[in-house]
């Protein structure tokens, strides 16, 4: 995916009023399948595998044992003990160790890698409904978080820019013509600088980004997604149980700037006090194209992480001031 | 891509008019605004800031990335254009008009004859 086709805030503008697409083809794609698949997957990620209907996704992650993100992922249940999941692309590989290395084979449980064999689209925007009948597919998209087979495609109601729309996994030799249909139909095609600022307005942490193997879950704000009641705990559950009582030293936090200031970027220095020590750095910053000011996201100590608090953000040795306010931007 | 003939060129694509060496305007060229769409926020220097040349003096910022700017030719900043502080756009809609930055008083004239004519600066970008 290039960083943009026809310039960032055009694309931005096209899938918060319309539609856009984006080639997502770099995503991994694995498939899980085996009668104790479903155990195997509870043990390993941090939402409820087991709470998945056929045809149902959810948003998870996989953790290390100190509680820190590997990655953010999508798991879909596609038959009885049949599940796929969608990883960062720069993560496959370290991915795959981390869930070879929970012995799938000794619990009866098949999983392969299939990233090299699907590719995939985004279709994002107000409009990516009436794109879809527009190209004369008469089957209804699933709903919100669901996912239908649609020959060898599998077409999930999920995306990354808080908009309603779809994406499609389909194999590589098929892709093309997905997009080729979309793209003739209306869909302007976008780029991976709309992509972020689009889920940054929206909060959506960037894996390497705003999230790390350092960082726990708890930290990040993903608590929704952690289910720390799972009978018999994940990787990763006995610490975070524990930064959860001990209460957690961090949080990733929402930073919009006050005065005109330069765009923010990741690894700004933020400051609390002219002059002062570093508190901490941008995890991820832009310009919001839709709100016209600077937007970032940093892992600031609590004290320093209520809605309000005001702080500095430095750029090329000048100070900006900044505050913090509630997720998400927009 | 617009060229105009009047202007010299530095190879990397910023502008210069040395119809007034004492008064020259400075910006980046069609192709240097295109290459960095969306311009939205500009840092410029202050009057009476010495450049050398190809010294960066000011900052372009896009939402992609924040990109530098060089100094054509060595001389004295006489003049900022201060309505691009409130639309930068301007840049991107008239590089050679109303997007120009600087206004600089050329300390060595010979610089200029290291410049690339509008023809010359054609063909680096054909």
């Amino acid at each position: 995916m290039p960083v943009q086709y026809e310039g960032i805030a055009m694309e931005h503008r096209q899938v918060r009023d319309r539609v856009g697409i984006f080639d997502i083809s770099h995503m991994g794609e694995f498939e899980v399948e085996g009668a104790e698949a479903v155990r195997w997957l509870d043990a390993r990620l941090s939402n409820r595998a087991a709470s998945l209907s056929i045809g149902q996704g959810q948003y998870t992650l996989l953790l290390n044992d100190a509680g820190g993100v590997i990655d953010d992922l999508l798991l879909y249940r596609l038959g009885e003990n049949h599940y796929f999941m969608v990883v960062n692309a720069a993560r496959v590989e370290r991915d795959r160790e981390c869930l070879i290395e929970a012995k799938p084979e000794a619990q009866g449980v098949v999983f392969r890698d299939r990233s090299s064999e699907y590719g995939a689209v985004a279709v994002q925007g107000p409009e990516s409904l009436a794109l879809w009948e527009k190209i004369g597919e008469e089957v209804l998209l699933p709903q919100r978080n669901c996912l239908l087979q649609q020959g060898n495609a599998l077409i999930c109601r999920t995306g990354y820019t808080g908009e309603d729309g779809y994406e499609i996994f389909a194999p590589n030799e098929e892709i093309g013509s997905w997009w080729d249909r979309l793209t003739a139909a209306g869909a302007a095609p976008c780029g991976l600088g709309a992509r972020d600022t689009l889920r940054l307005e929206k909060c959506y942490p960037l894996n390497g980004n705003d999230l790390d193997e350092v960082h726990t879950a708890l930290e990040a704000g993903l608590a929704p997604f952690v289910k720390l009641d799972k009978g018999d705990g994940f990787v990763g559950s006995s610490a975070l149980l524990a930064q959860r009582d001990a209460g957690i030293p961090t949080r990733l936090t929402a930073l919009r700037v006050i005065d005109k200031a330069p765009p923010l970027r990741h690894g700004y220095p933020i400051l609390s006090t002219s002059g002062g020590p570093t508190l901490s750095e941008l995890t991820s910053g832009t310009l919001s194209p839709s709100l016209n000011v600077g937007i970032g996201l940093a892992y600031l100590p609590l004290a320093y992480s209520k809605p309000g608090r005001e702080l500095l953000i430095s750029i090329r040795g000048r100070e900006f001031r900044a505050e913090v306010v509630k997720k998400p931007f927009l | 891509m617009n060229v105009p003939d009047h202007l010299l060129f530095a190879s990397s694509h910023e502008w210069i008019d040395p119809t007034d060496p004492a008064n020259a305007p400075v910006g980046i060229s069609d192709r240097a605004q295109e290459e960095l769409t969306d311009i939205v926020y500009l840092e410029l220097p202050e009057v009476g800031r010495v450049l050398e040349k190809g010294e960066a003096f000011a900052v372009v910022e896009s939402v992609k990335a924040a990109n530098d700017i060089y100094a054509p030719v060595s001389g004295e900043v006489v003049e900022v254009n201060e309505a691009l502080a409130e639309s930068p756009e301007s840049v991107n809609q008239d590089p050679y008009g109303m997007g120009w930055m600087v206004k600089i008083r050329v300390s060595n004239p010979d610089e200029l004859s290291d410049l690339l004519n509008a023809d010359a600066y054609r063909e680096q970008i054909s």
